[in-house]
């Protein structure tokens, strides 16, 4: 589904990404993990296509396309989803009807019809009883005034109502509590399946725990140096970074 | 990579989308201005002496009087000796129904998304039309008259309900205001005339549609409108004009009186030529309008949504005199280009339990300067007198300005005034969350900014909410910052 090679990026002349490889099928969950700074967030911000950030060598593909070629916005529609470490409040604008918007660009992409204000609003309500969200959020301005755990929570709504075929989660775990914690990966692995696949971004090892992956992969100075499977991050968690670091230096 | 195309130069350049001139002979006084002229316009119009008098008194103070400058506003000096003071459509004789009014002025009217007879009988709106200085045509007259409602071009109120006019016109904004009230009191030439009489309620909206036509031709609209004690009336101005290379003056006067217990709204959508990219040739839009809360218990509320005119220079007001009168001013101003908007509004408290809200959102992009300029004044009469103002400033781009001017005039010492503002940017970060959600760049933009109108749009009557929206999302397409 998303094949990435030989990836270089950088912000101005700071050198983040620096050769990256990945491989990710559909039906899998990858964690990337790795100490701060070593370029997590700038691949997910790649992968989604903010500005800012120029690619300077390497390709990315998805589902056959050449995803750098495509506006944040194509990407969106043909199935990329990006949850945001930091989700943007835009003040006056219901979360709703951002939502519904979303998802309605989305549909019209995939030729479905839009659907309309019940159907929509019957299909949102069931998503989220799931994230245990209360009705009060519909009516709220996007992100406005939301606590750091609401807002992650929101954005794993937007998730789960725009069905992604790859998701990215950038550090969704930060700043989040035990119980929002259980919250959110409950969201996350319902919407685990045979045709989707799940990159996780994340420092710590503790939402491994509720979403297990297939594959775990340690990024540092803008590589991957090592991967493996869940154990992986079972011993990074043990051991910290720099054994790899090192064991990468003597490889 | 793909970066997002927040290219500002490219984006903003979005050209004027009604700019096109009618091809109508137009009987037109040539430029200039003096106590002939004016003694013409009266005589064309068959006006009453009272009238004239009253015109060539307002013109001899003007000669007094000079430009004002306190306005946030750069501006080219106004030649107004240049300008013809009268311009009518030719007819032959008054078209008597719609079927006579010229085709091509209803043509033009079509251009305008403004299918007059469509659009009064689908949605029930009576349309009183000002082609340049005189009305052409005006519909759903006699549902009115049975209620008793008066609605009329002011020049036909001229000559039907003078004593109305003798005793309310130039009461609520003298001719010795401003100068630019004063010129108009000389010459004016049309607008609209409403009374609703006692316990009325008007049984539709009143809706008038303005356009600029004729080159060189200030326009000078005089509208007033009268709601008897018990009454209400909910009246909707807007308006488009053609693409002209010569700046054009706009100096209207409206007064509105709201007797006891009456209820007026006033709700305006101003999409004027605001020039080309450079600014030019846009409409200098310098506009007099003022209601007074007569009687106990009486309201005038103003709703504005002005993404028009190259220059702004316009404060619709409320002095609230009878007790527990009630002012309100919504208003949502757009500069792009090089517009500049000094809009704002006065809410004057006499009355004991006055009340005024004053909820104004300023849009600022490309190199437009927008200023909210208002003045909150609170007399020793009026005891238990509350105000809440909030101002807020929306910035896309860089190279624009927002400008506050909050003044305060408080007498009584039980007043009770608020005061908010704040200032925020379109963020990269936000349209970014847009996209990345699959909506697209002017959708994400449009969405941001609706959002930030909100609060004033859901004051606006709801077919015009709808068309305020859709004006804003024009003048703003590819407004990125």
């Amino acid at each position: 589904m998303l094949s990435i090679r030989n990836l270089h990026a950088q912000i101005g002349a700071r050198k983040i990404l620096k050769g990256l490889n990945l491989e990710v099928r559909a039906g899998e969950v990858h964690a990337i993990m790795g100490p701060n700074g070593s370029g997590k967030s700038t691949l997910a911000s790649v992968l989604a296509g903010r500005a800012g950030y120029e690619v300077t060598a390497g390709t990315v593909e998805y589902l056959g396309q050449d995803l750098l070629e495509m506006a944040p916005e194509e990407r969106a529609r043909a199935g990329v989803f990006l949850a945001f470490q930091y989700p943007v409040e835009i003040p006056g604008v219901n979360n709703t009807y951002l939502l519904k918007a979303a998802l309605n660009a989305v549909r019209k992409h995939r030729g479905a019809a839009e659907l309309d204000a019940f159907e929509f609003l019957a299909m949102v309500r069931e998503k989220m009883k799931l994230m245990q969200m209360d009705e009060s959020f519909l009516s709220r301005g996007v992100n406005e005034g939301f606590s750091g755990g609401e807002k992650k929570r929101n954005e794993i709504l937007q998730m789960a109502v725009l069905e992604p075929k790859l998701a990215v989660l950038d550090e969704t775990d930060s700043g989040l509590d035990i119980d929002a914690l259980r919250v959110v990966a409950n969201g996350v692995n319902s919407l685990r399946g045979p045709d989707r696949a799940i990159v996780l971004v994340t420092h710590y090892q503790r939402l491994l725990d509720y979403i297990a992956p297939d594959f775990v992969h340690v990024l540092s100075d803008g590589r991957i140096l090592k991967s493996g499977d869940k154990s992986l991050a079972l011993e990074l968690e043990r051991r910290g970074y720099d054994w790899v670091r090192q064991e990468a230096q003597v490889a | 990579m793909t970066t997002q195309a927040t290219d500002l130069d490219a984006l903003v350049a979005q050209k004027y989308r009604h700019g096109f001139v009618t091809d109508i002979e137009s009987d037109t006084v040539p430029p200039g201005l003096d106590e002939d002229v004016i003694q013409l316009i009266s005589r064309k119009k068959r006006e009453p002496q009272f009238l004239l008098d009253w015109r060539l008194k307002a013109y001899r103070h003007w000669l007094t009087m000079r430009e004002p400058d306190w306005a946030h506003v750069r501006i080219q000096p106004i030649d107004y000796q240049a300008i013809s003071y009268y311009s009518a459509p030719k007819r032959k004789d008054g078209p008597k129904s719609l079927d006579e009014v010229d085709p091509k002025l209803l043509a033009t009217y079509e251009k305008l998304g403004v299918p007059l007879h469509e659009r009064a009988r689908l949605a029930g709106v009576a349309v009183d039309a000002v082609f340049d200085s005189v009305s052409v045509a005006t519909t759903f007259k006699d549902k009115l008259a049975r209620a008793g409602v008066v609605f009329c071009p002011f020049s036909e109120a001229v000559l039907n309900h003078p004593e109305l006019l003798e005793q309310y016109l130039g009461t609520v904004v003298p001719y010795t205001d401003n100068f630019f009230a004063t010129l108009n009191s000389a010459v004016f030439t049309d607008g609209s005339f409403v009374y609703v009489p006692k316990g009325v309620r008007c049984p539709m909206e009143l809706s008038t549609y303005f356009r600029i036509n004729a080159a060189n031709t200030g326009q000078f609209e005089r509208t007033l409108i009268i709601a008897d004690e018990g009454s209400h009336v909910s009246y909707l101005e807007g308006c488009t004009a053609p693409m002209r290379d010569e700046n054009q003056l706009h100096a209207a006067v409206v007064e509105l009186v709201a007797l006891a217990d009456a209820n007026i709204k006033y709700s305006t959508v101003q999409n004027w030529y605001p020039g080309d990219e450079e600014g030019r040739g846009g409409i200098y839009n310098f506009v007099t309008k003022r209601g007074e809360c007569r009687g106990a218990n009486s309201r005038i509320s103003w709703t504005q949504v002005e993404t028009g005119s190259a220059i702004t220079w316009k404060y619709p007001s409320c002095v609230l005199i009878g007790e527990n009168s009630v002012g309100e001013f919504y208003s949502v101003a757009l500069a792009n280009h090089y517009q500049q908007a000094d809009t704002g509004t006065k809410m004057i408290h006499i009355g004991r339990n006055t009340r005024s809200t004053i909820v104004s959102k300023g849009i600022s992009a490309g190199h437009g300067q927008n200023t909210y300029r208002g003045l909150v004044k609170i007399l020793p009469s009026a005891e238990g007198a509350r105000n809440y103002t909030q101002c807020d400033s929306l910035l896309m781009g860089d190279r624009c300005g927002a400008h506050t001017f909050p003044y305060m005039e408080i007498r009584n010492p039980g007043a009770v005034v608020e005061h908010e503002a704040t200032t925020s940017k379109i963020a990269d970060d936000q349209l970014f969350y847009c996209r990345s959600r699959g909506i697209s760049e002017e959708d994400a933009v449009n969405m941001i900014v609706n959002g930030f109108c909100k609060a004033v749009f859901k004051e606006l009557p709801m077919e015009f909410a709808v068309e305020a929206q859709n004006l804003l999302a024009v003048s703003l397409e590819g407004a990125v910052g």
